[in-house]
């Protein structure tokens, strides 16, 4: 059989035109994160100085640092992860555990899948309706429950996708040795995926602190250091989006700067744990 | 089983436990902590509960709460496109708009993108350089969205309003129906704008899901397909995509729902302007935008409920397409999203 040799062109033609198109749909993404990360480094590093953590937000004009946005997003972080952790590591324990197979697990499971890709706004809406409105005032307590919910999800999923990699081999061995379930949940099980839980846990950590959406009307927003919960508080996206927004040349600057040293800290979390899930994954 | 046959007639002795006393202390030889069994359990499907109550809870409270505007509006708040707090009237029909129109842009760049460079990752791609590759991708979904907004308002909005739009205004404007997409004068910021910084927000979304899913396909397959004399290109479209089907549509679906949803990055470039226009090129709103803007300064009870009908609105729409992704990717072992 000949085959006729424009039908060998035409796909020749259309294989070259399709790869170039794949390399450069590759070279635009890549590209993408190269420009960011470019412009990031050279705006954030421009106005970087000891300032940003010695001193608090400035009025336009003046010189000033980002002291209390700092310390703001750290307590709230803290706070929403401290909550987190437990409430995600227990019920990705009993999805992986307990209800591997029941209708309760699914419906769990369906739970959490959609509130991973769910608009952060929202929750910060549903903290605002059930303890901002309550309450009468915007406080940091509420920005940490709305943190908390952004991370809850994503440490119920890591939680369980590394309890599922436990062997069932070391389940049953302790079992039949005469261990109650949940002593092998707690020695074996946990202490198996210990760094994979870890790990999911720095993956919320990164999530979270970078989420603007649900801290703009829980923990709104604070000019001045503060030490109590019970107030609004300053957090770095917020001042960030603020400053950013702002027409002073100076608060833009600030801007940049934070934005560099939250997406640092961001990709160095997300760097290092995709290191420890990559080899975790493949041992 | 033998010792209640012995025992005779259906009897069933209780098993004697033995019990050792060493001093005063008395120890059963049964596992140590059987008691803390039953409270374990129950506090981890505790829990697990609150995820799904948590989920109640958000849709409860946004239905409770926007049930006034619905009570005053009635359908009109969803086809009315009047937004204004002064005389209190209240539409969403420019909110949803935008934020349809900016997802939809949003997929229709993100997905050639995304989909290209899966194919050249799973294709292409030196075997050396691929995980590096795959992670830079991937780290994109990493980047704040609020760090998107900074540069899509300090870098991309100059750009399209110096280079792009004039050049659209120019060629496309003129031209029946499509050009009214793209009147008016090049603000820079705009639907447009909002819509292609989404699309590189998504790109990783899809890349990675598809990705996965590209890896069930059998080696086998793709070796006889490759053995036959199939190029590349070949490949992809006869082999990978036909097997991959759903999972693709479904990492598409996650793309969309993302997008939808997504507020910061659209917040800084859309220009937030309660207005339908034909225009991509004119400002304009989304739900989330117009949340993120106007929430902490809203006042007035019908005000905030209609802010909160917007809410509701946007939790049902991404809630059907993230449902519709999931029944999609079931078959799919997703891994960690970032």
């Amino acid at each position: 059989m000949k085959t006729d040799p424009t039908v060998i062109l035409r796909r020749k033609i259309t294989n070259r035109v399709m790869v170039a198109l794949f390399s450069l749909a590759v070279l635009i993404s890549i590209g993408a994160l190269a420009a960011i990360l470019w412009k990031l480094s050279v705006a954030g590093l421009k106005a970087f100085s000891i300032d940003i953590f010695t001193k608090g937000t400035p009025a336009p004009g003046t010189a000033g640092g980002l002291l209390n946005a700092i310390v703001g997003s750290i307590v709230l972080v803290v706070t929403g992860l401290a909550g987190a952790i437990p409430l995600g590591v227990l019920a990705g324990t009993y999805l992986a555990e307990y209800g591997r197979d029941s209708w309760m697990g699914n419906v769990v499971r369906f739970c959490t899948d959609i509130l991973l890709s769910a608009p952060s706004i929202i929750i910060g809406l549903f903290i605002y309706g059930i303890i901002v409105l309550p309450s009468g005032h915007f406080s940091a307590w509420a920005g940490a429950a709305a943190l908390c919910l952004v991370a809850v999800p994503v440490i119920v999923r890591t939680t369980e996708d590394m309890l599922c990699l436990v062997p069932d081999s070391l389940r049953e061995a302790a079992v039949a040795l005469g261990c109650p379930y949940w002593k092998m949940i707690v020695k074996i099980g946990w202490r198996a995926a210990r760094p994979g839980i870890v790990t999911g846990i720095l993956l919320a950590l990164a999530r979270i602190s970078g989420e603007t959406a649900p801290l703009l009307f829980t923990s709104l927003n604070n000019q001045f250091s503060t030490s109590t919960m019970n107030g609004p508080i300053a957090s770095l996206p917020i001042v960030i989006f603020q400053f950013a927004m702002s027409p002073y040349k100076d608060w833009q600057n600030l801007a940049w700067s934070g934005a560099f040293l939250i997406t640092v800290t961001v990709l160095a979390i997300n760097i290092f744990s995709r290191r420890v899930l990559f080899t975790k994954r493949h041992n | 089983m033998s010792q209640s046959n012995e025992a005779g007639m259906g009897q069933v002795r209780p098993i004697e436990i033995p019990v050792v006393r060493v001093k005063n202390k008395v120890s059963f030889h049964l596992p140590t902590g059987r008691h803390f069994e039953m409270p374990f359990k129950m506090v981890t499907r505790l829990s697990a509960f609150l995820v799904i109550g948590m989920m109640a809870a958000i849709f409860l409270l946004l239905t409770i709460e926007s049930a006034p505007v619905f009570h005053k509006f009635g359908f009109a708040f969803i086809t009315g496109s009047s937004w204004n707090p002064v005389s209190n009237k209240f539409g969403a029909l420019a909110s949803i708009v935008g934020t349809l129109v900016t997802s939809f842009i949003a997929v229709l760049f993100g997905v050639p993108l995304a989909l290209g460079s899966a194919f050249f990752l799973n294709e292409l791609c030196p075997f050396k350089v691929r995980p590096a590759l795959t992670a830079m991708i991937e780290l994109l979904a990493a980047i704040p969205s609020i760090i998107y907004g900074m540069w899509g308002l300090f870098v991309m909005a100059p750009v399209m309003s110096h280079v792009v739009q004039p050049v659209l205004i120019k060629y496309l404007g003129p031209l029946p129906f499509v050009g009214l997409l793209f009147q008016g004068p090049p603000f820079g910021i705009g639907v447009l704008t909002a819509g292609l910084i989404l699309s590189v927000m998504v790109l990783p979304f899809i890349a990675s899901v598809s990705l996965q899913a590209f890896a069930s396909v059998p080696a086998s397959l793709r070796e006889a397909a490759y053995g036959t004399g199939a190029n590349v290109w070949e490949i992809c479209r006869k082999i990978i995509i036909p097997y991959t089907k759903t999972s693709v549509i479904g990492a598409i679906m996650l793309g969309l729902g993302r997008a939808l949803g997504e507020t910061m990055a659209v917040t800084f470039v859309i220009g937030n302007a309660h207005r339908l226009s034909a225009s991509l090129l004119a400002p304009g709103t989304t739900i989330s935008a117009t949340l993120a803007n106007e929430f902490a300064e809203a006042f007035g009870d019908t005000y905030i409920a209609s802010l909160l009908a917007l809410g509701l609105i946007l939790f049902l729409i991404t809630f059907a397409i993230l449902s519709i992704t999931r029944v999609l990717l079931l078959s799919t072992k997703r891994r960690l999203p970032v």
